[in-house]
């Protein structure tokens, strides 16, 4: 039986936790000279966008942002039934020697992220490669980790959680489920 | 229906406008990959498909293999100038010796109408008809239509109009029955000797003059003159043909609007289109080539995913 949903960010908080993840990646970037943006598909994107906004505000600097679609990458496609829908991919010219770094709303089995490295190869060699995520929760089973996380929750096997975006749901909000009854 | 386009893709006749708006979307962002600098994504490492090739072709061929490269997969050309065998032995045999070789796709060209079916019934593998007969080409039929939804942004409402030999075309087969699911209005104009005497069937309007033909259409998908089939005396000659039925800029002056012009190649230039309308600034036949790698890509990105227990275990659920 699955428990009510708790809420791990509200829309406030959500906004506060872009703003210090946008200026955690300028840090660890050393400034956004190089920097591009690389959002996964799907909400993954709009948080980039976001990041990208809050950088410009912060660092008076247009970071250039792009989409990555990585279902042609996914290495689960022959046991997942009928074929995902394929989004769109937008690299933002050549990313050689730039510090590139991905954007996902959840981190957790870091499968995804797998695909999204194997997929960014094809493009170019960037000099280095980040991962930025709004939550992670835990339950790896590859060995990535996250440079710049806005908040870490312990969500077992299961449980999910939902990151909802205005741009795409009508309101912003994060949420977690634990199944089961241990709480 | 357990996946989304079954096993084989035979024709449109018979996929619903769901299905076939699945292909076009999935089409529609898998062109990104052929302008990558590696223009390879590895979906289906591991997968061999057979190019079957009882016809000769040469661009769809060559599409299907890109396509197929394109997305990883290992491909072995077979082709088979078939004359001295009798087909249905042919294949029988074809497929018998495939599925011995563990192969997990075919892609076939026929000179007979219901060979991909008729392959299709008997292998395991994925079946995909590259044209058999004057039956379909479902893969043109798909790159027409996403050329013309590009262009129109939709083809609800809008005049397609399908020039010169229907008769023997399996690309306006094709072309009709996808149109018309997407809601487009369609006509064919030619010769009546070039037209299927239950032509009003299909439900189309039929054009006897050309220039009724460019006063009603939004666009143009202009047939090949099969030259090689006109010692049957359908038509009095290529230059007659041109006369009466030829594509040209004088004609499309005199529309209301500017046509969009397709062909499926190869172009008989000066007989059913002349060349400055061919290369001329509403001519899209190039973005049908280009098109036509990517709608290739989602069919065989999509068919291969034909798993039916998998299917109905995993609806509803992402990741």
């Amino acid at each position: 039986m699955p428990t009510a949903p708790t809420v791990v960010l509200n829309a406030r908080a959500l906004e506060r936790t872009v703003a210090r993840m946008a200026d955690e990646v300028v840090e660890r970037a050393d400034g956004t000279e190089n920097l591009v943006l690389v959002g996964i598909q799907r909400r993954g994107v709009q948080l980039a966008e976001r990041l990208g906004r809050m950088i410009a505000q912060h660092e008076g600097a247009t970071v250039p942002r792009g989409a990555l679609d990585i279902t042609l990458y996914r290495d689960d496609l022959q046991t997942v039934g009928p074929r995902p829908i394929v989004g769109k991919t937008v690299i933002p010219g050549a990313i050689d020697g730039r510090t590139v770094c991905i954007v996902d709303d959840v981190l957790y089995t870091g499968r995804t992220i797998r695909a999204a490295l194997d997929e960014l190869a094809d493009f170019g060699r960037p000099a280095r490669i980040m991962l930025a995520v709004l939550v992670d929760r835990g339950g790896r089973e590859l060995p990535i980790h996250a440079d710049v996380v806005g908040r870490s929750v312990d969500v077992p096997p299961g449980g999910r959680v939902d990151v909802l975006v205005s741009e795409l749901d009508g309101r912003d909000e994060v949420t977690m489920v634990i199944a089961g009854e241990e709480t | 229906m357990s996946a989304p386009l079954g096993k084989d893709l035979l024709g449109l006749e018979h996929l619903s406008t769901e299905q076939i708006s699945l292909i076009l979307d999935t089409a529609e962002p898998l062109r990104e990959i052929s302008e990558r600098a590696i223009k390879k994504v590895p979906t289906l490492r591991g997968a061999t498909v057979v190019n079957l090739f009882f016809e000769a072709s040469t661009r769809t061929r060559i599409s299907f293999e890109f396509a197929e490269k394109r997305l990883s997969a290992d491909t072995v050309n077979v082709a088979t100038a078939a004359s001295s065998v009798t087909k249905g032995e042919t294949l029988v045999d074809t497929a018998k010796n495939l599925e011995a070789m563990k192969i997990d796709m075919v892609v076939i060209r026929h000179a007979s109408s219901g060979a991909a079916q008729f392959l299709a019934e008997r292998i395991e593998s994925n079946v995909i008809n590259a044209g058999d007969g004057t039956h379909e080409h479902p893969t043109q039929g798909l790159l027409d239509l996403l050329t013309l939804r590009r262009k129109f942004g939709t083809l609800a409402g809008k005049r397609v109009c399908i020039v010169g030999d229907v008769l023997h075309s399996r690309v306006a087969r094709s072309n009709i029955w996808g149109l018309t699911k997407l809601g487009a209005e369609v006509a064919v104009c030619g010769p009546r000797s070039l037209l299927p005497n239950a032509i009003a069937d299909f439900g189309v309007q039929v054009f006897d003059h050309i220039e009724d033909a460019i006063q009603w259409a939004d666009a143009l998908n202009v047939l090949r003159l099969q030259l090689e089939r006109m010692t049957a005396g359908y038509i009095p000659s290529q230059r007659e043909y041109n006369r009466v039925f030829g594509v040209s800029r004088e004609r499309l002056d005199r529309a209301p609007r500017d046509l969009v012009i397709m062909h499926p190649g190869p172009i008989n230039r000066g007989v059913e289109l002349d060349s400055d309308v061919a290369d001329g600034p509403h001519s899209v036949i190039l973005d049908q080539v280009t098109n036509g790698v990517a709608v290739r890509m989602a069919v065989l990105y999509l068919l291969a995913g034909h798993a039916p227990a998998l299917a109905e275990a995993a609806k509803g659920g992402d990741r």
